[in-house]
């Protein structure tokens, strides 16, 4: 089982939390953060940090498709 | 590498008087870039003046925070606090930051606007009813953002005297002696672990309940002392930086009549005046919390070695002519909004979201005020880790 991310870069406001705190999966790119791969293996941190983006900018879904992150 | 380029030089640079940036910034920007600095206390260390470099220390991994508590770290004050998260590294950093993280998203807390936009509208009107002139600090700065992250944790704002003055002893740079800099650090923590014991027994709808939620259902999560420390965290930095930079934005609106005209015109410039002020101020009375290699990293022109420490200047990197043209210039029409004014990297601003909401909403409600202007010179701070006016008269036409 396997999780897709993705980063909005329209609504990323470049705070580079997420690339400071895991750069195994994002990286800063120009003024964005973007992910390093499509997808990664479940991690409830990475989860964390999607939910506290700023910007709410990073989306998580499982294998169907389900979004995970960011939870309201 | 010459020799010229290793001189040590002092520091900080800037006065505390006013929101000048020092030249000696913008000396080091076009030379070397990095350069060595030896602040009061600690260690030399290098300072990275250029926003690339600045952005690349703040948020690069092989610069740690944890390790300064084992280093004696450069810093303008003797003493030397807890420091909390600012102090940790990922993953544990991770751990504590997304606690609290939650209530201050982009989307919670334009759920606050409107009470935001009361608190402000509510001191606009106190002080048509006291008449001008007044003193902006007291009247207005200081009051909505204590209002507005009091009801957000849930600490009575009536105890603002109490707080304010430990809040303060924490970021002062005055000469307070170990026992003074103790007594104030553990008074504010008992104040704390007070307001948490109470609300443990009566949970209500605010932060402080949502942390002592989170401890009870993983107690391996938070530790009590942890709990407390991030309550004082938010209090402190969540009220003290903002009531700094109202007065400050409005100082630097205030004499530049055109700008002021340009918003009062347009208020839906707000926003993007508020992401220009946050560039433009250089907030900061010195650089702090420096970052220690983990290993050689090569920054600009330097190899930074393994265990040496570096600052990142925010107000020279917001005023780098080659990532902000006219830099020196207010303008609210810049394509490039990306500034350092909130930090970059894992320790961004926890709160930028909320800053932003009470900032826009500040200026916006002050804007109602009829000819506003300054009634004197401010006065400004002199002995605290960010720089703005003490007082700042102003007045306005009834």
């Amino acid at each position: 089982m396997t999780w897709s991310i993705s980063v909005d870069t329209t609504t990323c406001l470049g705070s580079g939390i997420c690339a400071g705190s895991r750069p195994d999966i994002f990286q800063f790119h120009g003024s964005y953060a973007e992910p390093i791969t499509d997808h990664l293996e479940p991690d409830e941190d990475v989860l964390d940090l999607a939910d506290t983006c700023p910007a709410a900018a990073i989306l998580i879904r499982d294998e169907s498709g389900a979004e995970l992150a960011p939870r309201p | 590498m010459t020799a010229a380029d290793e001189r040590v030089q002092d520091y900080p640079f800037n006065r505390p008087e006013g929101l000048d940036l020092a030249p000696a910034y913008g000396a080091a920007r076009t030379g070397p870039g990095m350069i060595r600095v030896q602040l009061p206390f600690g260690e030399p260390a290098w300072l990275a003046t250029r926003y690339e470099d600045a952005r690349f220390v703040l948020g690069d991994r092989r610069f740690s925070r944890a390790l300064a508590a084992e280093r004696d770290e450069p810093r303008v004050q003797f003493h030397r606090g807890s420091g909390g998260i600012l102090a940790m590294d990922p993953p544990d950093h991770t751990r504590l930051r997304v606690l609290v993280a939650s209530a201050f998203t982009v989307r919670r807390v334009e759920r606050l606007r409107p009470r935001v936009r009361e608190i402000a509208d509510g001191l606009v009107a106190d002080m048509y009813a006291s008449g001008s002139p007044a003193d902006l600090v007291e009247a207005f700065a200081l009051p909505l953002p204590v209002q507005v992250i009091c009801e957000l944790l849930g600490v009575p704002a009536a105890d603002r005297h109490l707080f304010r003055e430990w809040s303060d002893g924490l970021l002062s740079t005055a000469a307070l002696t170990a026992e003074e800099f103790t007594r104030n650090d553990q008074e504010l923590s008992a104040y704390m672990a007070g307001l948490v014991a109470q609300r443990r027994e009566a949970p209500a709808d605010d932060l402080m309940s949502a942390l002592i939620a989170a401890r009870a259902d993983d107690v391996e999560r938070l530790t009590e002392q942890e709990l407390v420390e991030l309550c004082v965290g938010v209090l402190v930095a969540g009220h003290e930086t903002t009531a700094t930079q109202i007065p400050n934005f409005v100082h630097v609106l205030l004499t530049r009549p055109d700008r002021l005209a340009e918003l009062q015109a347009d208020p839906d410039l707000i926003p993007a005046a508020v992401e220009e002020l946050m560039r433009f101020v250089p907030l900061g009375a010195t650089s702090a919390f420096a970052r220690y290699a983990t290993e050689d990293v090569q920054v600009g022109s330097v190899l930074v070695r393994a265990g040496e420490p570096v600052l990142a200047a925010i107000g020279s990197a917001n005023h780098d002519e080659t990532r902000f043209p006219d830099a020196e210039e207010v303008r609210f029409d810049r394509e490039t909004t990306a500034h350092l004014g909130f930090g970059h990297g894992a320790h961004h601003c926890l709160g930028a979201a909320l800053a932003r909401v009470e900032l826009q909403e500040a200026i916006r409600a002050l804007l109602t005020l009829s000819n506003l202007a300054e009634a004197g010179d401010p006065v400004w701070k002199t002995q605290m880790l960010v720089r703005g006016p003490r007082t700042l008269p102003i007045a306005w036409e009834a």
